[in-house]
């Protein structure tokens, strides 16, 4: 046990400066003690014999003089089976087991280990006597919910180990030891059900690191065809507040084609967890039909929390998502809002009293966002199968405008920017993405060329909107007209969507690219129109077919009647050349 | 007895700072000095100094004034005692009754687990159409009331005190005019509801610090009395007062200013204070209404701003009404499906006429010829302004609604309302001619399948609101 004490010698709100003898470690942890409870604590600077550091908790009633004990152990969370369907806080503390032993209030100095030591799981093994095995490689599994959740050689074991015994196939607790290996130099370690690794460091148990291809369909029409997520990718959405960014994370909680979700609530309102907390125990996951909370975590550190766990909560969720990458899955992380994270910087930046960059935020923002957004990716493991960690990230813009720090410095490193416009939110068009700001690198899960072709009848239709506000309809062409009437018919039926309708809500991939060629079919045609109120009245009849037809369960038999009616509609006008 | 300190090393702004030990952070001091005595608050230890901060403010302090420290940290007395009571921002009694000494509780205490919250699911009725039909306010809501300095925000906030159906009402005034805080508390005693009123007020002529303290003691109190079961209502005026208060102590100490001069943790202040707004589970509740003046009516003003990331919604107070575009609810879906059936329907489809008016009068004003469809929308406009948003209105929410269905009779067609037919069968005064329009067409052409198709169109829509309610609702 590690024994060395300092002793505090300034308090400035949650930061502390310590005084201690022998030597510290930049980043452990270190306990404050105070009137008999344990205060949890971080060291992020070192000058001299002075460490300071940043407390997770209130500091109120800290004392000069008052003894720090420090831990030698990194800010780490604890990885094992039990982590799914839980509910922590931005340092592992599981809030419900919390809630029934402090009561309404989050105490302060109350320490609950992230996964219960008294469960017990079927272990079975995999490995055995002899083999030869890598940190990240597999042991033995044990059922968790949906999964198989694979119990692997401790990621920071280095080198490669040799299986001396393996446990029997058995009820085990995450404490129980199940193996004991030996490395090339002889020493030997036990490796138990559960492992703990630092949250600020990278898993990198794997074999190597891939080019994220494979789209991540979130079942939302504008992102998967215009504005894809690649599984293992990152993306992020800014918006000003009431622009529907929260809204558009829990649908992709719902509906995203992964096998875990994680969302990370960072410094956004406790009510918005609160729905989520209390309603996905009652929906089904359609792809497994078993409840959604099975595949979701959800850490929680909402923005009356403390600030500093604010920001561990972000890399305790990405390292969450890491360690069931390990286990060949699929996982999305969601970060709402990563704005708030860099206050949290901000705000110990400006205890620290560091020379401050735009608006005050540190000048190593940028680099600290990049290191994060990198923790995505897909990877090839040991085995030869694949996982993929993808982040979405939300960003809240001081007064809407994106030529702010947080949303620059996120933009550099994203693969999809998905802007909100408050013009769209407005118009109550949703989601709110705006069409001609937001991009992605890539791939669509439809034809690229006819997404480039909906994309500049979508701008040239802008255009024509814009101009027709100075000359007015009757100075407009009718080919420019229908050009318009053209980019608001996609705009209507294909990039808003209910979120609320129960078909709507979610559109599959192979559905989007039917839907797709059919909007691009019409978007392509030449037609014929006598005048302007022929073609206005001609397109607002196509959208509200369309928009039903969007209603119908797919290969209903109203799904199909609606499309030959739709068909023919639009032959009716055709101008064939 | 406890140690007195007699020699202060630096007096900078509202914060001294001496020499002394074992002094705990956020402690609590008494000063002495010859123009009297204040409380004073740890904010900072470094070493052996103590950096306090002087609530009656620095002014007259000598440097051998006597400090004296407490051993504990801001509290106030909590008890039934407070109700009826008014005391200023250090917690001292206003109004000349004794002052409570039992059962301190902390103030500034920890979050509520949001495993302890739930759903909100009251409507808190306020008797104010543009509030109980078109953004109601749900019991455990944080709303601001966005306004310019002018507005009526405080009579605002009275009345909707007064008329609120709740326990306990609690005023955290912060840099109230001396009038404001008097015509708050004649209103409440002329209506009976000081006996269920605490007040905590700081006005403009008090030192600045005490400010800090009013939300944390209001919030403190509040949260004690929904413990007991109790449904509490807060009302914080002005927060934008108080974020300031907030900035000049940062810039007092050095801090590092962010926007405008504001610390960088003025979110973090700022949602600490309104998250305390909560529906526990299986006790009482808070809901907070708080006035955030929006200097130069900038909504992007950093104190607006922050707060819109925070509140569930707000009212834009402008020319002395609630205005129906920008005010929002955040969670008014989850208590206006269970009031009338007719409820959310009248809430959109007066709306979206009532910008249609907005159209029209921008029309007008560019001198553009009137129709007789823009003549009904001026009519209606009128109408909807006086009976509807005027301030003055005072009218339960069933009323209210009846008297939306009144309007649109007498200045449209049922058919022109946009609203299902379904509801227009139930809900059309009687005596108006409900489909003269209709009937006419009918006339005309009697095998026609207009009207039908309309019907089925309108009824279609009228779906929309009740499953699309949610996009406008919750966002960030």
């Amino acid at each position: 046990m590690d024994a060395r004490i300092g002793t505090v010698q300034a308090v400035n709100s949650n930061l502390l400066k310590v005084k201690f003898d022998e030597q510290v470690i930049q980043n452990e942890v270190a306990m404050v003690e105070v009137g008999g409870l344990a205060l949890k604590a971080e060291v992020i600077r070192v000058r001299g014999q002075v460490a300071e550091i940043q407390v997770f908790e209130d500091t109120t009633g800290v004392k000069v003089g008052d003894p720090v004990r420090f831990s030698g152990e990194l800010l780490s969370v604890e990885l094992g089976p039990g982590l799914l369907g839980q509910v922590y806080d931005g340092l592992q503390n599981p809030l419900i087991e919390l809630a029934e032993q402090a009561g309404f209030f989050l105490e302060r100095g109350v320490d609950i280990p992230g996964l219960s030591r008294e469960t017990t799981w079927t272990f079975t093994p995999t490995a055995k006597a002899g083999d030869s095995l890598r940190a990240g490689e597999s042991l033995g599994h044990v059922p968790e919910g949906l999964f198989e959740h694979r119990i692997m050689v401790p990621f920071d074991w280095p080198g490669v180990w040799t299986v001396k015994d393996v446990a029997g196939k058995g009820d085990l607790k995450v404490t129980d030891e199940i193996a004991t290996l030996e490395n090339g130099e002889g020493e030997t370690r036990k490796a138990r059900l559960m492992q703990s690794w630092p949250v600020k460091i990278p898993i990198r148990a794997y074999a190597e690191r891939l080019r994220p291809v494979e789209p991540l369909v979130t079942q939302v029409r504008i992102i998967d065809t215009f504005f894809p997520v690649a599984r293992g990718g990152t993306y992020c959405i800014p918006g000003p507040f009431g622009a529907g960014k929260t809204v558009l994370q829990q649908i992709t909680s719902r509906h995203a084609d992964v096998d875990v979700v994680i969302v990370a609530a960072c410094g956004e309102r406790a009510g918005e967890v609160v729905e989520t907390l209390r309603e996905f125990p009652e929906l089904t996951d359609p792809r497994t039909g078993r409840s959604l909370m099975e595949r979701t975590l959800i850490i929680c550190n909402t923005s009356s929390m403390p600030v500093a766990s604010r920001e561990a909560s972000v890399y305790t969720g990405v390292t969450l998502a890491e360690y069931y990458r390990q286990m060949g899955l699929n996982v999305l992380l969601l970060a709402d809002s990563t704005s708030r994270w860099a206050q949290a910087l901000r705000e110990m930046s400006g205890r620290l009293e560091e020379i401050p960059g735009e608006e005050a935020f540190p000048a190593y923002l940028e680099s600290v966002i990049a290191a994060f957004y990198e923790r995505g990716g897909v990877v090839r493991l040991h085995d030869g199968s694949e996982g993929s960690v993808t982040i979405g990230g939300t960003v809240s813009p001081a007064g809407g405008n994106f030529e702010e720090p947080v949303t620059q410095s996120t933009l550099k490193v994203v693969g999809a920017f998905h802007g909100l416009s408050r013009e769209r939110s407005d118009a109550r068009r949703y989601p709110a993405i705006n069409p001609l700001d937001s991009w992605s690198k890539y791939e669509s899960v439809v034809d690229a060329a006819k997404v480039a072709e909906a994309k500049r009848i979508l701008r040239e239709g802008v255009e024509v909107g814009q101009m027709m506000k100075v000359v007015g309809e009757e100075g407009t062409s009718i080919d420019d007209f229908v050009t318009h009437l053209k980019a608001e018919y996609l705009d209507a039926v294909y990039l808003q969507q209910n979120a609320f309708h129960e078909v709507d809500a979610a559109t599959p991939a192979k559905r989007q690219s039917h839907v797709f060629d059919r909007v691009h079919d019409v978007l392509a045609r030449h037609f014929s129109f006598k005048d302007k109120d022929e073609a206005r009245t001609f397109f607002q009849e196509l959208a509200q077919l369309t928009r039903d037809w969007n209603f119908q369960a797919q290969d209903s038999e109203d799904f199909h009647g609606l499309e030959k009616k739709l068909v023919a509609r639009i032959e009716e006008v055709t101008r064939h050349a | 007895m406890r140690k007195v300190y007699r020699k202060i090393d630096q007096i900078a702004g509202n914060v001294i700072t001496l020499r002394a030990g074992g002094v705990a952070s956020r402690e609590l001091a008494l000063v002495r000095s010859t123009r009297g005595e204040s409380m004073a608050q740890v904010i900072r230890l470094d070493g052996e100094n103590v950096y306090l901060q002087v609530f009656a403010g620095s002014r007259g302090i000598a440097t051998d004034a006597e400090v004296q420290f407490l051993g504990h940290s801001m509290r106030v007395a909590f008890s039934d005692d407070l109700l009826g009571r008014v005391f200023d921002g250090s917690g001292v009694p206003r109004d000349r009754g004794p002052a409570l000494t039992d059962n301190y509780v902390a103030i500034g205490g920890p979050s509520v687990n949001p495993a302890k919250r739930i759903i909100p699911r009251n409507m808190v009725r306020t008797g104010i159409p543009m509030i109980d039909v078109f953004n109601s306010l749900v019991e455990s809501q944080k709303l601001p009331i966005f306004s310019v300095a002018g507005e009526p925000y405080n009579e605002l906030l009275a009345r909707i005190a007064l008329q609120a159906e709740v326990d306990v009402i609690i005023l955290g005034g912060m840099g109230l005019k001396h009038d404001d805080y008097l015509i708050f508390r004649e209103k409440l005693e002329a209506q009976g509801a000081m006996a269920r009123a605490v007040m905590f007020v700081h006005t403009a002529a008090d030192p600045t610090v005490e400010c800090l303290m009013v939300p944390d003691l209001s919030l403190a109190v509040a949260e004690q009395f929904a413990l007991q079961d109790k449904r509490v209502l807060v009302l914080l005026t002005d927060m934008t007062n108080y974020a300031d208060a907030m900035k000049e102590v940062a810039i007092t100490m050095e801090q590092i200013p962010s926007n405008r001069g504001y610390p960088g943790d003025l979110y973090s202040q700022l949602a600490a204070r309104y998250e305390k707004a909560v529906d526990f589970d299986s006790a009482g509740s808070i809901t907070i209404l708080a006035v955030t003046t929006m200097p130069g009516d900038d909504v992007t003003h950093p104190v607006p701003d922050n707060t819109g990331y925070i509140t569930e919604g707000q009212f834009y107070l402008r020319n002395g009404r609630i205005e129906p575009f920008g005010s929002l609810s955040r969670l008014k879906q989850f208590v206006n499906g269970d009031t009338r059936s007719d409820h959310r329907a009248i809430m959109d489809g007066m709306i979206q006429l009532y910008a249609s008016f907005k159209e029209t009068l921008e029309k007008q004003a560019m001198g553009f010829r009137m129709s007789a469809w823009d003549r009904k929308l001026l009519k209606y406009g009128e109408r909807f302004e006086k009976e509807m948003m005027d301030l003055s209105v005072n009218i339960p929410l069933e009323q209210a609604l009846d008297r939306g269905w009144a309007i649109l009779a007498d200045c449209f067609e049922a058919s022109e309302t946009g609203l299902s037919s379904k509801l227009i069968g139930q809900y059309w005064p009687k005596g108006k001619p409900e489909t003269a329009a209709a009937e006419e067409r009918k006339a005309e052409e009697p095998e026609s399948e207009g009207p039908k198709e309309e019907t089925a169109k309108t009824e279609a829509e009228d779906e929309k609101p009740s499953t699309d309610g949610k996009p406008e609702g919750d966002s960030d």
